[in-house]
């Protein structure tokens, strides 16, 4: 009732105790295309839906390779997502060079997640609008983060973002206690069976879906077209559907 | 003693001569004092302030012996501190422990090592309260120490230390180098300063596959080896040994020495020659 009163710049809070800019800026999340990240005892995967705005044109890239150990899912405004993981490579990049040794997952995190939460109690910049899913091992085993816009950020066995990612949701809500035991194979099947709930027509292939998967003992691997095909094709059943012929997208 | 610099006392004196302490690019240094003699006048003239840049240790610590045993890694030092060739200080402490499982010791400057220390210290401060399961190995402070004095020594501000970094992590010895140039390397024995020539053939000698109890003793007997030949080296022994169930940093203890050696009493030892 009061939300187009309170809602007009982030330092503004409502009656009911909320800051709806930021609220706003978690919608954009939602309107991006979907991400699903899940972790076992020995690996991470994230994999993520590709959006093409028409036949014409490539595919949005969704996952980032931030360092050997770490790797981001981004949903929401790809330009915002640009600018915080700038910042993490360069955070990792600068970590290496005194320390020589991989940034702590949950430290990065935790970073980016101040940074966000600078933008929502500022009157002269807006929050950022992505929500980063973060995927890396540490000395203290295999991560899955989400960072919200809020600044604020969890860590997840299994985690979803996105577009229609409720389908997902339930999906890793009904699986997740497997995942801990989990093969890598097995680990990245659930996670693009989680994934194709939220796609139309449950359409996935190697041009519309990212895969990446880091180990404690293996680096960020984000595969190509044709090792997300056969990751695809691995699924077996109704899931599988041929790259469509006629796309120039990439 | 100590001498009193002779770069300092000319710096001092023009200090009253020249009023200007900052550098003024269009009246440099001396532009507007007269035709100066030859040589070293002109440049006391041309440095109005004291160099405030570390030129040479002033309380200096001897050097630091460190063996990797089976089962970890010892680090020994004396507890001396001197003044020039003045044994000031007797009961110092060299070595200092850093978290759970890591220790630094050092040599040269002692107001450095506290510098050292007190960054060292912030480090692992923070490290902690991440409180997340995380910590620094052994192996990330000896690359930030390196930084850190790789940095000062590019700024012609050397931390005037040698230092060594020693740890156990995960089942693996850690025994790294850094010097007061950023030099960094790691090995399975190590020394600084003195040690380098008095001990490091022995701790070579004797391996990197002792107990606890024989890699003790050779400690003690490089640091006897040391302390005979070395003027700066005292009798009053520290020893760390760090291992699976953490850092063991003993009380400081004295060593036996012997002197009774023919060519220590009879300076006709070698032949009818005098020192």
């Amino acid at each position: 009732m009061f939300r187009n009163q309170y809602d007009t710049d982030v330092t503004t809070w409502s009656p009911q105790g909320r800051i709806h800019q930021v609220e706003y800026a978690m919608e954009a999340v939602k309107q991006g295309s979907a991400c699903v990240g899940v972790r076992s005892k020995t690996h991470a995967v994230l994999t993520a839906l590709k959006r093409s705005t028409n036949d014409m044109s490539s595919y949005q890239e969704k996952i980032f390779k931030v360092d050997d150990h770490m790797g981001i899912a981004i949903s929401g405004l790809t330009a915002d997502a640009r600018s915080l993981s700038k910042f993490m490579r360069t955070e990792c990049l600068e970590h290496k060079y005194v320390y020589e040794s991989p940034v702590p997952v949950q430290r990065l995190v935790s970073d980016v997640a101040d940074k966000c939460q600078v933008c929502t109690q500022s009157a002269s910049a807006r929050p950022f609008g992505v929500g980063l899913l973060v995927a890396g091992c540490d000395q203290t085993g295999p991560h899955v983060f989400y960072n919200c816009p809020s600044g604020a950020f969890f860590e997840y066995k299994a985690m979803t973002i996105g577009a229609r990612s409720q389908a997902a949701k339930t999906y890793l809500e009904r699986h997740y206690t497997a995942f801990e035991d989990a093969s890598v194979e097995e680990l990245v099947k659930h996670a693009l069976t989680a994934l194709k709930e939220t796609a139309q027509n449950h359409d996935i292939n190697g041009k519309n879906v990212s895969i990446a998967i880091v180990g404690v003992d293996s680096p960020l691997k984000l595969e190509d077209q044709a090792g997300v095909q056969a990751y695809v094709e691995a699924l077996g059943g109704d899931a599988v559907a041929e790259a469509p012929a006629d796309a120039m997208a990439d | 003693f100590l001498q009193v610099s002779s770069r300092e006392v000319p710096a001092m004196a023009s200090l009253f001569a020249n009023s200007a302490a900052m550098y003024n690019p269009l009246t440099p240094a001396g532009a507007d004092m007269g035709p100066s003699g030859f040589g070293g006048s002109s440049r006391a003239a041309a440095d109005p302030t004291p160099n405030t840049r570390t030129q040479h240790p002033i309380m200096t610590g001897t050097g630091v012996l460190a063996l990797k045993f089976k089962g970890g890694v010892m680090l020994a030092a004396d507890t001396l501190v001197s003044y020039g060739s003045t044994a000031l200080y007797r009961d110092q402490r060299r070595i200092t422990p850093v978290g759970d499982n890591t220790v630094i010791g050092a040599s040269g400057d002692i107001s450095d090592f506290q510098r050292i220390k007190t960054l060292i210290n912030e480090l692992n401060t923070f490290d902690e309260s991440y409180d997340d399961g995380c910590r620094m190995t052994p192996r990330d402070i000896h690359q930030y120490l390196g930084r850190v004095m790789y940095n000062r020594r590019n700024k012609f501000n050397p931390l005037w230390n040698q230092l060594i970094v020693a740890g156990f992590r995960d089942g693996k010895s850690f025994l790294g180098s850094v010097d007061l140039i950023g030099t960094m390397f790691e090995d399975d024995v190590m020394a600084t300063g003195f040690g380098n020539y008095m001990s490091l053939p022995l701790l070579r000698k004797a391996g990197t596959e002792l107990s606890k109890e024989e890699a003790q003793k050779v400690m003690e007997d490089c640091l006897r080896v040391d302390y005979t030949r070395n003027c700066r080296a005292s009798d009053r022994i520290q020893i760390a040994t760090i291992t699976e169930s953490g850092i063991d940093i003993s009380e400081p203890y004295q060593i036996s020495s012997y002197w009774e050696y023919e060519g220590f009493k009879n300076t006709n030892f070698r032949g009818p020659r005098s020192f």
